[in-house]
């Protein structure tokens, strides 16, 4: 009892002894190589192996990407000339054709603007403490419009085809419209394959299971060779508002799955209970079960998204010039044949920062949103 | 209740859209005759469309002479074979890279998403990072950046590297040993089956014997053993009635019949690689969806690991992780159509492609691929569910 204290130096009081690093075994960088990468011998195993494997692959890659690479260079020739690395000097000459296709280069500012102006169209819908959120959603509802005419032309501006627009910039104009036009279709599909009417639901079920199980490709053939054999006759349209359609039409199909998931989620209480007050189906759809099921679904419609706008790249196989189009119409020319590798790892890399930050987002959706639910 | 019944008697035209009782029906009439007009809509403009241009409806240009060639053909084919046999030979390709791909991704999704849940760091970050990059990146992409590596960083057949005997990598293709089967062959075919029929009964005596006296058999291991061992052990006795065809160096060339094609094999390694890091996301998921508890309570049971591992873990974690993988082999046989930008010959390449432009018959050709593709489905997911109702939670 009388006995406490361990120090032969010094008596202390008791609670006023000083903390004690904590032992080097147990926690400290030591400990956490033998706890993470040594800690048991198959756990070595794994280790050795992996190293091994950096050991091939990173200095390898890296001399081909980094070290040994070229940046700036008229040609392939002149490329190699200068070091065995990757030629990234391609990249670096045709980076406004990559980005903006064969847009007038005078007027690239206008897709910029248009750009610029989505990402603040898009604040109100992604961050729920934006300063006069319902004000601001005016705007975001007349963006599409105002997005056409910077982009195409007209009201004063110069009329730009349709056809010029290419690069990365139409790759994210297919998604971005594909993905909002389909929202209240999706929602719709949705709600009809919920309906108790027999012939809604059927009628419903086999649009979104027929487009679920057809190829992207195959319905781009058709806007590409047979949507015009269905219009009236005489009638011509524009081959990027073809796949516009389509696309639409086929992410509606992914995004009524996802909303009739947030649907399902919803528990039957909250009709019954919008029922009981009174309110008619559509009054209670709107008010009350789908801005819960909408809420719980945006990961999901962010993760449709990013399916999409992976997906955009097939409308090179229908001759469109989006950023693959450019990448190989740029092989095809005599001075970079044979760069194959290098084009593609830049297109991959573009779309990977694209593509994974909005999947951290739609992660750190998930995570915010369940709060409520957990625990 | 004379209310109800005086109002069912004044019928109104009215009613039908204000009473709840007819409003169902009238909305889904209206429904029903507004996609009829639709449909007829469509149809009278492709009709008239069609009547415009000179073309008529039909599928007999099927049975005529295709007169392109097809360089990976499963069947015999040559370009004076009629446009179905061409139909065929790139249905037939479409399966088989869906079925090689379908089994190279589970594999390999299946070792990254155990990998994934390692407890070494430094495996678990370098798979983390491989998931991550290979599936933000569009699967066009990877598929022309593997052709590309195979077409244009490998040699030309006269130098092909060769880095195991018999093998042989160049830009024209990977050419591998073919085994030459010899007569005496269906020996070893029938102690291949007679060993799955055997195990079939003894593992279900096996099952009878654990119930009835407690007593367990390593019907596994047992399995496996005889599985493995004795078709080996019949061909050594019949004096190896198989042997390897080695392609030969020529001077120009490379002979040898099993050549697996760059096209093949960018499509098959990139589909395959893209599809697994989402199959390892989906196992990780899975696993981890089976609660700690489950692994202490087997353990407090005096289980042991592995046991634990077959009979408690993967059960439950199956339950999760079926649904998901189905959508996975679905995908990754829609994204086989992508065969097209590289010029692989599958369904969409020879029916869709070539056909669709030589003969001018867009909606027949169309119509043909759209309900190939739905019955894949279809097929893929009808057994998928079989299984997966196989393995769902029997609850009382």
């Amino acid at each position: 009892m009388t006995d406490t204290t361990q120090s032969p130096t010094r008596e202390y009081e008791p609670g006023t002894h000083p903390d004690l690093p904590p032992p080097m075994m147990t926690s400290g960088p030591i400990a956490w190589i033998r706890e993470n990468l040594l800690g048991s011998p198959f756990n070595i195993v794994l280790t050795v192996i992996s190293v091994y494997l950096l050991y091939l692959i990173v200095p390898g890659v890296l001399n081909w990407a980094i070290f040994d690479a070229v940046f700036t260079a008229g040609s392939r020739e002149e490329c190699r000339a200068i070091a065995q690395g990757a030629c990234w000097a391609l990249a670096d000459v045709r980076f406004g054709q990559f980005i903006y296709g064969f847009y007038p280069e005078e007027l690239r500012w206008r897709v910029d603007l248009a750009f610029i102006m989505f990402l603040l169209a898009l604040l109100p819908v992604l961050w729920d403490k934006t300063p006069y959120r319902k004000q601001w959603f005016i705007y975001s509802a007349i963006y599409p419009v105002i997005a056409y005419f910077l982009l195409v032309g007209g009201l004063g501006l110069e009329h730009v085809e349709t056809t010029k627009i290419g690069g990365f910039a139409l790759n994210t104009m297919i998604g971005v419209t594909g993905i909002v036009a389909s929202l209240p279709l999706g929602i719709l599909l949705a709600l009809g394959r919920r309906s108790h009417m027999p012939i809604v639901r059927t009628l419903c079920v086999m649009f979104i299971e027929f487009i679920r199980g057809v190829p992207l490709i195959t319905l781009l053939f058709i806007a590409s060779t047979m949507l015009n054999y269905f219009l009236p006759p005489g009638t011509t349209f524009d081959l990027i508002l073809r796949v516009l359609i389509m696309v639409t039409i086929f992410s509606a199909a992914y995004i009524a799955e996802v909303v009739r998931g947030g649907l399902q989620a919803i528990p039957k209480g909250q009709v019954e209970a919008a029922d009981a007050m009174g309110l008619r189906y559509w009054q209670s759809m709107r008010l009350v079960v789908l801005p819960q099921a909408l809420k719980i679904s945006i990961p999901g419609i962010v993760n449709t998204f990013v399916g999409l706008f992976k997906d955009t790249t097939l409308v090179v196989i229908i001759g469109l010039t989006d950023v693959l189009g450019v990448g190989r119409a740029s092989l095809s020319d005599s001075k970079w044949q044979g760069l194959s590798t290098e084009v593609y790892v830049f297109i991959a890399i573009l779309f990977f920062i694209c593509c994974f930050s909005m999947a951290r987002y739609s992660i750190y959706l998930e995570k915010k949103l369940h709060t409520g639910h957990k625990r | 209740m004379a209310a109800i019944e005086q109002d069912s008697e004044s019928f109104s035209l009215g009613q039908l859209w204000s009473d709840k009782r007819y409003r169902a029906v009238v909305t889904q009439i209206l429904v029903v005759a507004g996609v009829f007009l639709f449909i007829a809509y469509l149809a009278t403009n492709a009709v008239q469309n069609l009547e415009a241009l000179g073309k008529t409806f039909g599928f007999e240009f099927l049975w005529e002479p295709a007169s392109y060639d097809i360089n990976q053909a499963l069947i015999d084919y040559n370009s004076r074979s009629p446009h179905i046999r061409a139909a065929v030979v790139g249905f037939l390709n479409t399966i088989v890279v869906a079925v090689a791909g379908c089994a190279f991704a589970t594999v390999l999704g299946f070792v990254f998403g155990v990998l994934r849940l390692s407890h070494n760091w430094l495996i678990n970050r370098i798979v983390y990072c491989f998931v991550e990059f290979t599936r933000n990146v569009p699967v066009l992409v990877q598929i022309l950046l593997w052709h590309g590596i195979i077409v244009h960083t490998l040699p030309p057949p006269r130098d092909a590297i060769n880095p195991i005997e018999g093998v042989f990598l160049s830009n024209r293709g990977f050419y591998v040993p073919e085994p030459v089967f010899e007569p005496a062959f269906w020996s070893v075919v029938v102690a291949f089956l007679g060993a799955i029929v055997g195990m079939f009964f003894f593992s279900r005596w096996a099952k009878k014997h654990q119930e009835a006296t407690g007593q367990i058999y390593p019907v596994f291991s047992i399995g496996v053993a005889a599985i493995v061992g004795l078709p080996l052990i019949v061909f050594f006795i019949a004096g190896m009635p198989m042997s390897l065809e080695f392609p030969e160096m020529g001077t120009f060339n490379i002979r040898g019949d099993l050549v697996l094609k760059p096209e093949f094999t960018a499509l098959w390694f990139a589909l395959s690689v893209y599809t697994s890091a989402f199959i390892a996301e989906i196992v990780r998921a899975g696993i981890q969806s089976v609660s700690h508890g489950q692994t202490e309570a087997s353990y407090a049971l005096g289980i042991k690991p592995n046991w634990t591992m077959r009979l408690i873990i993967i059960p439950q974690a199956l339950r999760v992780i079926v649904p998901p993988l189905t959508s996975q082999y679905l995908n990754l046989t829609k994204n086989s159509s992508l065969a097209i930008a590289i010029g692989y010959m599958d369904i969409v390449a020879t029916l869709g492609g070539i056909t669709l432009n030589q003969t001018g018959k867009e909606m027949e050709c169309m119509m043909i691929v759209l309900l190939i593709y739905l019955s894949i489905s279809l097929v893929i997911s009808a057994f998928m569910n079989w299984y997966n109702k196989r393995i769902a939670l029997v609850e009382r």
